[in-house]
């Protein structure tokens, strides 16, 4: 049964269709890329997924039992994660206190519940060790590099039991190695039975990595295929409006 | 083995701690301040006196109780221009309470009210209608004084009722005083009686430093362990990034501006109680040199960094250069200039820290 199953989702803005019909699965331990040109509904979709938007038409189940997602804080109870595109860190704090921003560790001390730092670094530090990560917990974020802090932004996913990983644009704006970086997380976050769904422009990324392909144009899935089936060449001329369908 | 591989990742950090210390502009004031005290111990024989450092640490106790507060609202990014006139309006309400005759243990309560009902309406139109800090809390600013104004009906108060020894002993009173009430009060001939008579000769702290310590201690605990400072940093970091990830952003926020307004009317009580006597000019640009000792402190006006003790030190360091101005016959009204470039040169040492780390 797969994790995550669309079903003719339709996101109307007035005139505007966003989304138009859509439908996609998702299996555990898959990713699948998300791609399209600007405007052709990728954002949509994963504010859809993500809570941030309620479809117009159609229905989201999860496990085969149908949700209804009103606020982002449902969506995360109910094991979807989101790394963002500008990953949403505050630069001034320690990675640790990053990735458990807004789900701090407390402990009792008195009638106060205080900041447990001894458990936080703990738990980010095997979490970068997890994720094999170089990052250290009580670094400052505005000293790290890119791929550091998409590791940061990565790690908070695992806070919880995530079953979802939606990404956007992970690897946009980092250097070369650093996008190694990200794609050996998302690879490990699928070996770690998480379906991962990853949006973004660069198509040796999403080549790179993923199972499948989908292909959004003008609000509508042109392509749904094994990335064994398709080359770069198709995507592209998917993504233009070469080609029409595959 | 893998444990320790473990453990040594989690405990290390690329940059150690005396690199820390060494980048931090707190550091490096606390050594100004100190250097500052050397030279002036030596340069004036007026300097190093018991009365001196008395009135020093009188004086720089106002600054320092509000630049906590302050502190807390620079590090979310915001700034609050209100807290003398929030000063002024605490004091006064205060100050009549006592004068109507009412009991002081109502009218202390009655000023917090009032200081704290201030610094909820900045936070309202700060955090919900999103307006900017600068303009909301220079409405205030105007809006706090004139009501203190108003207030006193425009007369000058001296008399505190029933309870005008109390206030007085609060806010002028210092800790060789209590040590001498509390001899009395055990019997001077105790043997405890005797050692708090020579405590009372040796530590003599004014009250207003009592409470500067107490509170750097409250704020320097609650900026590092509790949630509430985690999410201040946070939120003058990037406020976007604390709003996604779940932080309670608008309430925090409202938390900071009556935080910073409780420490301007406790501040306002102490004056009146340390003066005997309110005016309606009380605390009239005070915001200057509390945002001043913040920014000297090492706390960032773009938000997201600051600490109590850095507050203190920089009301200390402006305290002292003021009352060494006056013992080396310097023109008062010289003070201004030195504060001002103090102010600039602290700002400007911040910039020249951003251009370096962006090469």
């Amino acid at each position: 049964m797969p994790i995550l199953e669309l079903a003719n989702i339709s996101k109307h803005f007035g005139a505007i269709h966003a989304l138009d019909d859509v439908s996609m699965t998702l299996e555990a331990g898959q990713v699948v890329g998300l791609m399209g040109d600007n405007g052709a509904g990728k954002s949509t979709l994963v504010k859809i997924i993500a809570g941030n938007y309620r479809p117009t038409s159609g229905s989201i189940r999860m496990n085969g039992k149908e949700i209804v997602l009103h606020k982002p804080i449902e969506a995360r109870q109910h094991g979807i994660e989101i790394v963002h595109q500008d990953l949403a860190l505050c630069d001034n704090l320690t990675a640790a206190a990053n990735v458990f921003l807004g789900r701090e560790i407390l402990k009792p001390v008195g009638p106060l519940r205080v900041i447990d730092y001894t458990a936080m670094y703990r738990r980010a530090g095997e979490i970068f060790k997890e994720l094999k990560s170089e990052t250290r917990p009580r670094d400052l974020v505005k000293q790290m590099s890119g791929g550091q802090r998409q590791a940061v932004a990565i790690a908070r996913t695992r806070l919880s039991e995530p079953k979802i990983v939606l990404m956007d644009e992970p690897t946009a704006a980092i250097s070369v190695r650093q996008v190694a970086e990200v794609l050996s997380l998302i690879r490990h976050l699928r070996d770690q039975g998480i379906a991962v769904i990853l949006i973004s422009h660069r198509m040796p990324d999403v080549f790179a990595v993923s199972d499948r392909i989908v292909v959004l144009r003008r609000g509508q899935k042109v392509a749904d295929k094994p990335i064994a089936e398709s080359s770069p060449q198709e995507v592209t001329g998917l993504i233009t409006g070469a080609l029409e369908s595959a | 083995m893998a444990f320790t591989a473990l453990d040594e990742s989690i405990n290390r950090q690329t940059y150690g701690a005396l690199g820390q210390l060494l980048s931090r502009q707190t550091f490096w004031v606390f050594c100004a301040a100190v250097l500052a005290f050397l030279y002036l111990s030596y340069a004036s024989s007026a300097f190093f006196t018991g009365q001196n450092l008395f009135n020093i640490a009188r004086n720089c106790a106002f600054v320092g109780v509000i630049g906590l507060g302050m502190t807390a609202v620079v590090a979310t990014g915001g700034i609050d221009l209100s807290v003398g006139s929030v000063l002024a309006l605490a004091g006064m309400v205060c100050g009549m309470m006592m004068s109507w005759n009412y009991p002081i243990w109502l009218a202390i309560p009655g000023a917090l009210v009032a200081a704290l009902a201030c610094g909820l309406a900045n936070g309202f139109f700060i955090a919900f209608v999103r307006m900017p800090p600068f303009v909301v809390t220079l409405g205030m600013m105007s809006v706090a004084r004139s009501l203190a104004m108003v207030l006193s009906g425009n007369q000058m108060v001296y008399q505190f009722g029933v309870d005008h020894s109390k206030l007085v002993a609060i806010g002028g009173g210092s800790t060789g005083g209590w040590f001498r009430a509390f001899a009395e009060f055990v019997g001077p001939d105790t043997s405890l009686g005797a050692v708090s008579f020579t405590l009372a000769d040796y530590v003599n702290i004014p009250n207003p430093a009592v409470f500067l310590a107490f509170f750097a201690l409250v704020f320097g605990f609650a900026f590092r362990w509790l949630r509430w400072g985690r999410y201040i940093f946070a939120i003058g970091g990037n406020e976007h990034a604390a709003r996604l990830t779940g932080v309670p952003v608008s309430r925090v926020k409202i938390s900071v501006y009556m935080a910073s307004a409780l420490m301007a009317g406790l501040a306002g009580i102490l004056q009146v109680g340390w003066l005997g006597t309110i005016t309606t000019g009380m605390g009239a640009g005070i915001e200057l040199y509390a945002i001043a000792a913040v920014v000297v402190g090492g706390a960032n006006l773009a938000g997201g960094s600051g600490t109590a003790f850095g507050a203190v030190v920089g009301a200390v360091l402006f305290e002292m250069i003021r009352n060494s101005l006056t013992l080396l016959g310097i023109n008062p009204f010289w003070q201004g200039t030195f504060i001002g470039s103090f102010i600039i040169t602290a700002v400007l040492f911040d910039r020249l820290r951003v251009l370096k780390q962006a090469e």
